[in-house]
């Protein structure tokens, strides 16, 4: 009997140390491993260089608490699954895939690693293991418009647009929201470059835009060429996703900068607690997380090459939207078609945005397609 | 000057010698860049030529990367033996996918495979009627095929991007260019592993390749229209005093070439992405005329230079992946690789004579 209860005492001594090594093994011991996949290379000084500078600050604030494992350069399509699904084979417990065109690749693989958790980011679908993450990238574009609205000489915007997709339409529409806020006269001209990154076809449709009298030039692509047309021929212009003042001392006005930092951070964190979630509820489109200016996800950089007075306006705008004082989609709003879009006294929601596939009234032409 | 002479007789020897002393220089050269850049030298190499091939699912990751690649690099075979530079093999990938993906989509609810008889037909058509344009221009008005069938690349680039943005749209994609998904009657499936479950992407259509390498082996060496497009390329005037009609062999390589383009196309598209999109090729066409050059125009040789190729390619992720060298770096060494594969063949065939030139 005696021998019995030393067995049994002696089992749960052992299995109680296994457990306790497991666990503090689990905790303690290695550290979390984290991927990332970057469409381009940090060499853009835009889109992907954004996500390396959060890569950076995850690094800085974890230290040795994690490894960090990035693939650059990674396409669109097949070689994104292999790429996400190697990461996921590799241990990695965390993988942001960081391009719109990752979105069934990620899906893909989720769904063969329920373990793993991915973070997609400017995505809409969703599953138990993929959760979504977006700036506001908009609200940069309202205070954009109006430092333009009141810079502008010739009264001529030009914009340069990747493709016209909600997200590039959306931000064209808070640049005219901007822009007529403070000067009625003013119009915008929009060029489709149907790329996301080719410094030369930026550059082209920047040159076009100013022989046609543009003197303020707003993009949504990724590369510093617009804001280095700009520069030699004396235009003013915005930077995009990084501050590019480097290549365009005297011309940048402002930048607006995504800070994707804070963001990876706080859901690593979530995971490494046990607490990562995808924040998934009904309808909910656009991802769990769409993070602006108050949230810190987009940062204006320093108001320069401006006189005090516009910086001050640019400041008050930036304040408004911060404190919410300035809902950018109020209504009333009609289209430069001159149909209402939404009476006075409502405004857009979120779903609505996603929806835009028509100008406001200070945007010339119509959205192709 | 210096003037390329053919060698009378290629030396047994250095059949076998040249490409060992090729790996030899890259794999000095590669230590040497690597251990100057800081890398560690032979962890790189491993990461580069041996982790491909260190898990079994990894194995099959190079094959379906090395699939699109033989498929069409033994299309450009034929055109290249027979001195005729298709150069525009992505765009025949291009239109062969899109037109088996228009296909694809008119039939939402098709649920038999049998379909996929007719989506990777309408690839062939698809991609042989894009090569079908320089071949009509170089036998009618003499127009260099090399101009016409590069430039109709961008032509096709520019065709696919409009289609999935405007007529194919999904209008559930929130304005982003993508077309519905495929049905399932016209996608290809991965295989399925008894014990194992799916490797990778591992899917059926691998099973072309190893049906087209044998039969092209066969129409290459054992026919007499393989024999004819040998003649075409190596000797015209043999080829004119024999019959063979020229214009006709042009045709033929011209739509074989792009129809197997095409097929690639239909085979990658079912297979890893199952839905149109603006980008569906990744300069498989361009990398497949490396893979036939390097595969010395015979088909057993593309099928090993494909796998060369994707193994590499593979390699340089896992680099990236496991030690962080950046893909400039690893792009580098397979420049050095292709260079010293590519020199120790054409040394082997010629002697260079350095002369005092005018």
């Amino acid at each position: 009997m005696i021998k019995f209860c030393t067995r049994i005492f002696s089992l749960i001594a052992l299995s109680i140390s296994v457990l306790f090594f497991v666990i503090s093994s689990a905790f303690a011991g290695s550290p979390t491993k984290v991927g990332f996949v970057y469409l381009t290379t940090p060499g853009d000084h835009g889109w992907t260089y954004a996500h390396e500078l959060g890569k950076q600050m995850v690094e800085k604030r974890f230290g040795k608490d994690i490894k960090v494992s990035v693939v650059e350069n990674v396409p669109e399509g097949p070689d994104a699954t292999r790429v996400i699904r190697e990461l996921a084979k590799q241990g990695n417990e965390i993988i942001f895939t960081t391009s719109f065109g990752y979105m069934e690749p990620t899906l893909k693989v989720a769904k063969e690693f329920p373990n793993v958790k991915f973070e997609h980011i400017t995505g809409y679908k969703r599953s138990k293991n993929v959760a979504t993450g977006n700036i506001r990238f908009y609200e940069g574009r309202y205070i954009q418009g109006v430092v333009a609205g009141l810079m502008t000489k010739t009264n001529k915007i030009g914009y340069i647009g990747a493709y016209p997709i909600a997200e590039v339409i959306m931000g064209i529409n808070a640049f005219a929201q901007g822009l007529k806020s403070v000067n009625k006269d003013a119009s915008i001209s929009v060029i489709w470059a149907n790329t996301w990154y080719d410094p030369v076809k930026e550059a082209d449709a920047a040159k076009v835009h100013i022989a046609e009298g543009a003197d303020v030039l707003a993009q949504h692509t990724d590369s510093p060429a617009m804001l280095q047309i700009a520069e030699k021929n004396g235009a003013m212009g915005f930077g995009q996703s990084t501050d590019m003042s480097a290549f365009a001392p005297k011309a940048q006005l402002f930048a607006s900068i995504n800070n994707w930092g804070p963001y990876y951070i706080k859901k690593i964190e979530e995971l490494r607690n046990g607490k990562w979630n995808t924040g998934d509820g009904p309808n909910h489109w656009p991802g769990n997380v769409w993070g602006g200016i108050k949230s810190d996800m987009l940062v204006i950089s320093k108001f320069q090459n401006m006189p005090a007075n516009v910086a001050q306006k640019a400041q008050e705008a930036l304040d408004g939207i911060k404190s919410g004082k300035i809902n950018i989609f109020a209504g009333p709003l009609i289209d430069n078609t001159g149909k209402e879009i939404i009476p006075a006294g409502k405004a857009l929601d979120d779903g609505a945005l996603w929806g835009m596939n028509y100008y406001l009234q200070g945007v010339n032409g119509k959205v192709p397609g | 000057m210096i003037t390329f002479i053919p060698r009378d007789k290629v030396s047994k020897n250095w059949i076998i010698i040249a490409p060992i002393l090729s790996i030899v220089f890259t794999i000095f050269f590669g230590l040497l860049i690597f251990t100057f850049l800081g890398y560690n030298p032979l962890e790189t190499l491993y990461q580069i030529f041996v982790s491909p091939f260190s898990r079994i699912d990894r194995i099959s990751d190079i094959l379906v990367k090395a699939c699109p690649l033989i498929i069409i690099g033994t299309g450009l075979m034929l055109c290249f033996k027979s001195n005729v530079w298709n150069i525009g093999a992505e765009g025949q990938f291009i239109m062969g996918a899109l037109l088996a993906g228009f296909i694809a989509l008119s039939f939402p609810n098709i649920e038999t495979k049998f379909f996929l008889l007719i989506t990777i037909s309408a690839g062939f058509v698809g991609g042989a009627l894009w090569a079908f344009i320089p071949a009509i221009l170089k036998t009618k008005l003499n127009v260099n095929e090399i101009l016409v069938s590069l430039m109709l690349v961008y032509v096709a680039m520019l065709f696919i991007d409009f289609i999935v943005r405007g007529p194919l749209r999904d209008p559930m994609s929130f304005g982003f260019p993508l077309s519905k998904p495929y049905p399932e009657g016209a996608l290809i499936n991965k295989i399925p592993f008894p014990g194992i479950g799916f490797l990778g992407q591992l899917h059926y259509g691998i099973l072309f390749v190893f049906l087209l390498v044998p039969v092209a082996w066969i129409f290459v060496n054992k026919t007499l229209g393989g024999f004819k497009i040998n003649v075409l390329g190596s000797a015209p005037q043999a080829a004119k005093f024999a019959g063979f009609k020229r214009n006709s062999i042009i045709i033929t390589v011209l739509l074989l070439s792009g129809g197997l383009a095409g097929v690639a196309g239909v085979i990658e598209v079912s297979a890893n992405i199952g839905q149109l999109q603006p980008e569906v090729s990744f300069g498989y066409g361009f990398t497949a005329i490396i893979v036939a050059f390097l595969g010395r125009l015979s088909p057993v040789g593309i099928l090993f230079a494909g796998i060369i190729i994707a193994t590499v390619k593979l390699g340089a992720d896992n680099a990236q992946m496991t030690m962080g060298i950046p893909k400039v770096v690893t792009g580098l060494f397979e420049g050095i690789l292709l260079f010293f594969l590519l020199t120790g063949e054409t040394l082997q065939k010629y002697k260079i004579k350095w002369s005092e030139g005018k």
